[in-house]
């Protein structure tokens, strides 16, 4: 049965020697390199069940008063996509199951891509020859937080809508060209034109999918052009790859983590509530709420907007940097460009421009794996900084005194972080270092011991 | 539909309990026996609690106001304190020569008093702190007693009786957005203002819910019936009764404040099972 | 008659029996002979972890079912968790039954192979010969590549224009244009005018544009009642109050949030004095001095409207605001707004 079919298509498309290469590509079975794959099935998960959604979503925002069966909103005046959004929470049959599912997988896939980056980043996966890979991803998470971002504003609920406004306000907060940015996306002044969430509709259901699509062939492209890298852990060498093949080891391990975290999505989206728009009540410009947050991977940016001591920087009658620019746009900006500059850097000044197919446990490399933590420890605290207000209602704590705290912690803290890190990679080092001898000394002994005496 | 259902179902569950006119609510008929006792405990309640300022009860009010809360409001509530009391109550209690001053009772009302006592917002545990809900430090006859002599300090008013039945929860929602939600938060879980916190409402009765509105306590604005009619203060009391519990569909709700959890969640549930998942189907890193 | 029906019997049992002899291969097919040996090696079989897998598939099966039938039933109680249980528990199990035959039923192989080449120097040559070859026709090739050059980027450019359709990106008058005019009332959400009378102290009341689009931006004010010995207006504020009423643009001037929660001391002695606070970055605005800046990330005043009571007690504009609303840009301080 099988030979019949592979010989149907090998004939009419002539790539059984191909297929039979794709079969047996070596995987390395190290459970760091699923990551990646996480992400994938997220973001499959996220085409289909937002290829339903689309099918049940408007993008109009013509005014339309509510008569569905949810109460607290009868007679309230809304948008034709709030409304869209509420059929599909209360009416449409699993309609909320896929929503949440949607919403859950979004979360998700922004999380397993930092995940999938921290693996590649600590153990310098994205040294030579595979900078262009590590490029590709970095593009992917910055279009993934867009790409998340449109696609939770999109339901005009009071929460998103109060972040398309901070949106907006971060985008004419670039200098000189800001205003002019910000028309130009909304079609003039917030809350802009009829057509801008038909804009952010096609956005977020066609362009911004596409454009992931194609970054993530090219990335998975030149991730099987070049091959995985590996741990050495027994005979891998930089020239010889150890590992199990596509078909049959790695093909029911792949299959089988997809279906695990699309069941963990579904479950999540079944089980644990995520965005009740229906308790948020439709956006009026005139409108807000407290406590109002983005989501995760945004987090970090309200940190930053808070922290932020009100600067306007100003000259004469011009004011060269509003204030929201240094959290909204700098702050993320000097973190991306970070990364993204960061395999130049490190060949720079470590003077390695050698190809690298092993990989480096974090250990190996203190210098490398201080930065990181560095890095990471900053944005970690501003995202927490971002979150004051509920620690304050929570736990009582002043929020003044929080921000000031955070304002001087976000600095002084990554330093210690990285020089503990630093330490620690290196005694580890050293500790390895006291093993292998001790080691070597007791098999020296042994092989002595057993020499007869002369 | 489910959430109509549901919705129905709270919208009719009226308030269990004692109203100020003494009748107990939301109870199944009687037998008549029953019934005749209920009627003499009501009659002999009634009057009590109707908040017609029986002198003894003015005159009990009086003392506890001496004791507890001379040092701060002053003599008649005039508010300024008198020196060398006693300020607080209970071990943070501090004593000596400061004057202290807090706001005059004169006119506030058996309103105000009912809803400082019953809420434990008084006596205050900190000076100079924000009042916040706490332990209630009288009983039951102690709070009607001072509220009685509250109220004889002028005319002030009477305590509310918000009937959330007769409001809708849509309306609610629409004013609640409107006036409260900037500080309390759309579903009224808390929310930080400058200076001071706007609590959660979820441990608030319906009067407290009603009495807040009107006093507007520390930093809260205060609403009057011109601004915010005795019926639309029906349908926000009956929308934060609505918030406390609202319909849930989604499944386990978070605590309704939003993406802070959701992202716990993300993070402490989601990413570790994920990474489980992956440690389950792949090989941990064996030695050199 | 016999005859011709044993004919068809014989034609009928040979056509049967010519089927099931093995055929000759026709010239220029390969028939593909057993594999001289193993690709794949054999392992040991694991009848539990088999059982195990089928029972798994069998299970996720049942729960895929039962997803379909709480579909069909719909709105049980937790419909939403039913159907989230069942999907996800069904897609869980079969994963759990690849999983295990992935570890236990299938040979997991670890090969050996060689990386790709690091480079290859042939090819590189030659691609870059091949290229430098082909421009052997040309003589004048400094000129030709800016000639390429410069109609790349005028199409470029010319394919890029009709995107400055999407919005007013040059003239940005739209920022600072209000539908306030000298003379426009103050109305509520349901467009009922407000009178001086109706403003309290002690509470906030937003308030728009008789007649306006309610959603602009420009429109939202955030009214409020001082008294009048508290107000410590600034110069280029002088006059805007109306017997202590002053109103200010809802809409902050960090990043545009509404405005929507006010403090106001019940007991001044203590506690701080009134103040808008906004509820995104909790910028705080002091409405006695012209709504300046007094905590948080704002970098500029709020905007004020200038407002009169007219003869019948109504409160109106009395002109348009001091300033442009919403967050701050380029221009934001050189402008001013116009109706």
């Amino acid at each position: 049965m099988i030979r019949k079919l592979v010989r149907f298509l090998d004939r009419r498309t002539g790539t059984a020697p191909f297929a039979q290469k794709t079969l047996r590509y070596l995987f390395p079975d190290h459970w760091s390199f699923l990551l990646g794959e996480v992400a994938l099935y997220c973001f499959i998960v996220l085409v289909a069940t937002g290829t339903y959604l689309a099918l049940f979503y408007s993008d109009s925002t013509a005014d339309v008063v509510y008569h569905g069966p949810y109460v607290p909103l009868q007679g309230q005046h809304m948008t034709e996509a709030y409304r869209s959004v509420l059929d599909i929470s209360t009416s449409v049959k699993a309609g909320l199951l896929i929503r949440q599912t949607h919403h859950w997988a979004a979360n998700v896939f922004v999380a397993a891509i930092v995940l999938h980056l921290l693996r590649i980043f600590f153990t310098g996966a994205y040294r030579k020859p595979r900078e262009l890979t590590y490029w590709l991803g970095l593009t992917i998470l910055m279009v993934a937080l867009l790409e998340g971002y449109l696609g939770y504003s999109l339901v005009d609920d009071l929460l998103s809508g109060m972040g398309l406004a901070i949106g907006n306000g971060v985008a004419l907060s670039i200098p000189f060209i800001g205003a002019s940015l910000g028309a130009f996306i909304w079609g003039g002044p917030f809350p802009g034109s009829s057509a801008f969430f038909p804009r952010m509709y096609i956005g977020h259901v066609f362009l911004i999918p596409a454009l992931i699509a194609v970054l993530l062939a090219a990335h998975l492209a030149l991730v099987a052009l070049r091959h995985h890298t590996q741990f050495r852990q027994g005979r891998e060498t930089e020239r010889r790859i150890v590992g199990v093949p596509t078909f049959p080891g790695q093909t029911p391990r792949s299959l089988g983590l997809l279906l695990a975290v699309a069941g963990l999505l579904v479950l999540l989206g079944g089980l644990v509530q995520i965005n009740p728009i229906w308790l948020w009540g439709p956006f009026h410009t005139y409108s807000s709420t407290n406590g109002a947050q983005p989501d995760w991977y945004l987090g970090w940016l309200i940190g930053a907007l808070r922290l932020m001591p009100s600067w306007d920087w100003t000259i004469g009658n011009y004011t060269l940097v509003p204030n929201p620019f240094w959290g909204g746009v700098l702050f993320p900006l000097v973190v991306f460009g970070f990364l993204y500059v960061w395999p130049l850097l490190e060949r720079r000044f470590t003077g390695d421009r050698a190809f690298h197919n092993l990989l480096d446990r974090p250990r190996d490399a203190p210098v490398r794996t201080a930065i990181g933590f560095g890095l990471l420890t900053w944005v970690l605290l501003v995202f927490l900084a971002g979150a004051s207000d509920r620690v304050f209602v929570f736990f009582g704590l002043s929020y003044s005194t929080q921000i000031w705290f955070f304002r001087v912690a976000s600095f002084v803290v990554p330093v210690v972080v990285a020089f503990v890190a630093h330490r620690v990679c290196l005694e580890l080092q050293a500790g390895e270092r006291v093993e292998r001898r001790r080691e070597l000394a007791i098999g020296e002994a042994r092989a002595e011991a057993r020499r007869p005496l002369s | 539909m489910i959430a109509r259902s549901i919705l129905w179902r709270n919208r009719h569950a009226s308030v269990g309990g004692l109203t100020p006119d003494g009748t107990v609510t939301n109870s199944p008929q009687p037998s008549f026996p029953v019934a005749a006792l209920l009627a003499v405990c009501g009659a002999l309640v009634l009057p009590l609690a109707a908040g017609a300022a029986s002198p003894s009860k003015v005159e009990q009010g009086s003392h506890l106001y001496g004791r507890y809360c001379l040092a701060c409001h002053g003599l008649d509530g005039s508010g300024v304190g008198a020196p060398g009391r006693t300020i607080g109550a209970g071990p943070l209690r501090v004593q000596g020569q400061q004057r202290a001053t807090a706001p005059s009772l004169r006119g506030v009302g058996a309103l105000a008093a009912d809803f400082y006592l019953r809420t434990g917002y008084m006596p205050l545990r900190r000076v100079g702190a924000q009042p916040r809900r706490s332990r209630v430090f009288f009983d039951e006859d102690q709070i009607q007693a001072i509220t009685a002599y509250v109220a004889s300090l002028g005319r002030g008013p009477a305590i509310p009786a918000p009937q959330p039945s007769r409001g809708d929860v849509g309306e609610g929602l629409h004013r609640f957005t409107e006036h409260c939600a900037g500080c309390h938060q759309i579903v009224a879980e808390g929310g930080y203002v400058t200076g001071a916190v706007a609590p959660p409402l979820e441990n608030a009765t319906d009067v407290q819910i009603a009495e807040a509105v009107r006093i507007g306590p520390y930093l809260m604005p205060r609403f009057s019936k011109q601004q915010i009619s005795d019926r639309e203060l029906d349908s926000i009391v009956a929308y934060v009764r609505y918030a406390k519990h609202p319909d849930d569909p989604g499944g386990w709700s978070l605590g309704h404040i939003g993406p802070v959890p959701e992202g716990l969640v993300t993070w402490f549930i989601a990413a570790v099972a994920t990474v489980g998942f992956c440690i389950v189907i792949g090989t941990r890193l064996r030695s050199r | 008659m016999k005859d011709r029906l044993r004919t068809l019997l014989v034609l009928v049992v040979l056509y049967v029996l010519r089927r099931r002899l093995p055929r000759r291969a026709p010239a220029g097919e390969h028939a593909p002979g057993p594999p001289a040996e193993r690709i794949v090696p054999a392992g040991t079989p694991e009848p539990r972890a088999e059982l195990l897998a089928i029972g798994l598939l069998l299970f996720g099966a049942l729960c895929a079912a039962a997803f379909v039938a709480v579909y069909v039933l719909d709105r049980l109680p937790r419909q939403t968790q039913l159907l989230g249980l069942s999907l996800g528990l069904a897609l869980l199990s079969i994963a759990a039954a690849l999983i295990v035959t992935g570890k236990r039923l299938v040979v997991t192989e670890e090969l050996e192979h060689d990386y790709p080449p690091e480079e290859h120097p042939g090819e590189q040559e030659a691609i870059a010969q091949t290229v430098a070859e082909s421009a052997s026709r040309l003589t004048r090739r400094r000129l030709f590549a800016l000639g390429l050059g410069t109609a790349g980027g005028a199409l470029a450019v010319a394919l890029l224009a009709p995107l400055a359709s999407l919005g007013p990106g040059i003239d940005l008058d739209s920022f600072v244009r209000t539908p306030w005019r000298k003379g426009r009332r103050l109305v509520d959400e349901e467009g009922r005018p407000y009178r001086a009378a109706d403003i309290e102290q002690d509470t906030f009341y937003t308030a728009f544009p008789e007649g306006a689009d309610l959603e602009q931006i420009a429109s939202p004010l955030v009214v409020v009642r001082l008294p009048p010995r508290d107000l410590d207006l600034p110069r280029e504020n002088a006059g805007y109050a109306a017997a202590g009423i002053v109103a200010f643009s809802k809409i902050c001037t960090h990043a545009g949030c509404a405005i929507s929660l006010y403090r106001t001391p019940l007991f001044p002695d203590a506690e701080p004095k009134p103040a808008l606070v906004c509820p995104c970055h909790y910028s705080t605005f002091d409405p006695a001095t012209g709504g300046t800046v007094i905590f948080g990330p704002a970098g500029r005043k709020l905007p004020m409207l200038p407002l009169r009571i007219d003869g019948r007690g109504y409160l109106r504009a009395a002109g348009n605001f001091d300033g442009p609303v919403g967050p701050s840009w380029w221009d934001v301080r050189a402008r001013r707004p116009f109706a």
